[in-house]
């Protein structure tokens, strides 16, 4: 499985790396990392297809999680990508706002890494 | 012929009498004068009734002898003196008649001729010199009312002039109260001055309190997630090594370390924008320090971002840095400058957001901060996409309390407080580029060497 993770904080790669490692090292999952919603695009429109889940932060400089999200619902990929929006402010807004531009899920940081690792486990099954 | 001494003595009275007129005398004069003419009618009378001629010969020489005696002793009566003089001849002649008339009984016929002259001369005397004193008298009476209208215009000025001085003081109070109240008034003004400026740091503190809450939340978490995945990996660091595979064990252990000097780093930061934080806050100027100004328009230029998406979520922009290399460190103000930058920023975001309201999807917001150097001058560049600075408000907006936001959003003091601190405070200078509807350039020159 291929899940793409935008954050603008670069350490967010080794966490995850890390946090996965077991799973990376099975092979059950493989992550790629992009620093902004434009590089997040342009990966995708470059080599996107295998990308099943996008883990997306929502306050990014330039274009936010939100612009993503509605460019990837926008562009009526072949496959739709599953996409979990994350965001430092729980609030409703955002909420509301990712979920009318068609969220699949949504978390709030900081990323509780276990409940992450069961909602994976349940996507793949 | 006694109805002479008579009128003689009524004469001197009288004369007496008015000469204690003109000034102002004890009450008991006029008793005595009225006393005096009193007891002269009197006895002029009894003389009429006794018919005793002879002794009221001597009894009114006696009464002129006395009367021109107090006219000399009494130096108030000395107007009447030439008067009072002139009545002696007569006195005199009249006691010789008199002694003559009571030594010869044939007084009558030798000497009555000589003495009958002598005395009508001594009458006539008593009359001119009565009538001239009289004269003398209404001259200096009117002399003295003169004198006496003189005195009472002198009086009036002068109450006049009492009547000013009092004018003159009230006046004069009253504008030292009136002064005194300015004063008042001034230095409560510059209090009121003093708690604005403290209100507004004690503004752009709240607004920053929102991004410095993000800027915090995000360092804690690196925290937080580095320390727990480093007890994770210990764990299967164990695991590898009681497998025995000590080549992954090892490269855990590097992962191990790495992730704490991300949670050191992370940790710093946090510190350092608590720091910051409290710089800002502090109330009294603080002291010069050298300062990294990349670090520091790196950190406000966040902190500004996330206050303003702390209060409209759906705000986006760009921050794009151009940070010279190799800046050297500059000796400033830190929480000063700072919030120079932090007051540039916002306002860079707040151009921004206002003219997204009205320009189309295609409009990106973007707020762009460069430095560089010369030998002499560093130079800090805050650069905006935003709504421009309208070409007749641009020399107005450094003024104290102008604002082009809605009453209650803006103090007007931002830049006019980041004018001060920049070109008081550091003898720097800001310069201003701005198109309306393209955006604006705000420079910072800051002298290296102070």
């Amino acid at each position: 499985m291929k899940v793409l993770v935008v954050d603008d904080e670069p350490d967010v790669q080794p966490l995850f790396m890390q946090r996965f490692r077991k799973e990376i090292k099975n092979r059950e999952v493989e992550f790629s990392f992009a620093l902004s919603g434009e590089e997040a695009l342009n990966y995708l429109h470059r080599d996107g297809s295998e990308i099943v889940l996008i883990l997306s932060d929502i306050n990014m400089p330039g274009m936010s999680g939100l612009d993503l999200l509605k460019e990837i619902r926008h562009e009526h990929l072949s496959a739709p990508p599953y996409v979990m929006m994350i965001t430092a402010y729980g609030d409703q807004e955002n909420y509301q706002q990712a979920m009318q531009n068609g969220a699949n899920d949504f978390l709030t940081k900081p990323v509780d890494f276990n409940s992450l690792k069961e909602k994976l486990k349940t996507f793949v099954s | 012929m006694s109805i002479v001494p008579f009128l003689i003595a009524v004469l001197l009275v009288r004369s007496i009498r008015n000469t204690l007129k003109t000034f102002n005398h004890p009450k008991k004069w006029d008793q005595w004068a009225n006393g005096s003419n009193s007891a002269i009618v009197f006895i002029f009378i009894i003389q009429i009734i006794f018919r005793h001629e002879h002794i009221f010969d001597w009894i009114w020489d006696f009464i002129l002898l006395a009367i021109v005696g107090i006219i000399y002793q009494e130096e108030q009566l000395h107007p009447v003196k030439a008067f009072g003089l002139s009545i002696v001849p007569y006195v005199v002649v009249s006691l010789i008649k008199n002694g003559l008339t009571l030594f010869s009984s044939e007084f009558d016929n030798k000497w009555s001729g000589y003495v009958g002259t002598a005395q009508a001369f001594a009458i006539v005397w008593i009359f001119a010199s009565w009538f001239t004193s009289n004269r003398q008298q209404k001259a200096m009476e009117k002399e003295r009312e003169k004198r006496r209208q003189e005195e009472e215009l002198n009086r009036a000025i002068a109450a006049r002039k009492v009547e000013l001085e009092a004018m003159v003081k009230e006046r004069t109070a009253a504008l030292q109260q009136q002064k005194e109240e300015l004063q008042h008034a001034l230095a409560e003004l510059r209090t009121t001055q003093d708690q604005l400026i403290q209100s507004e740091k004690l503004a752009s503190l709240g607004e920053l309190t929102a991004g410095i809450a993000h800027e915090i939340q995000n360092p804690l978490n690196f925290v937080n997630n580095f320390s727990e995945v480093s007890a994770e990996l210990v764990d299967e660091m164990e695991e590898e090594l009681e497998k025995g595979d000590v080549k992954e064990a090892s490269a855990i252990a590097a992962d191990i370390k790495q992730n704490l000097e991300k949670i050191r780093h992370h940790g710093k930061r946090a510190d350092g924008i608590v720091k910051g934080m409290l710089q800002h806050s502090r109330n009294n100027s603080g002291e010069r320090q050298l300062t990294d100004i990349n670090n520091l328009a790196d950190e406000y230029l966040r902190l500004s971002y996330h206050g303003l998406r702390a209060k409209d979520k759906t705000f986006n922009a760009t921050m794009t840095t151009h940070f010279a290399e190799n800046l050297p460190k500059i000796n400033i103000v830190p929480q000063d400058i700072g919030r120079v930058l932090l007051n540039l920023f916002n306002n860079a975001f707040y151009a921004t957001q206002q003219k997204q309201k009205t320009a189309g999807a295609a409009y990106k917001p973007e707020v762009t901060v460069s430095t560089s150097f010369t030998d002499t001058f560093l130079e800090i560049k805050v650069k905006d996409n935003g709504m421009g600075i309208p070409e007749e408000i641009q020399d107005k907006i450094l003024q104290p309390f102008f604002t082009t936001k809605p009453t209650g959003e803006g103090t007007g003091l931002g830049l006019s407080l980041s004018y001060d601190i920049v070109v008081k405070g550091h003898s720097g200078s800001i310069n201003i580029n701005s198109k309306e509807g393209v955006g604006s350039e705000f420079i910072i020159n800051l002298p290296l060497r102070t």
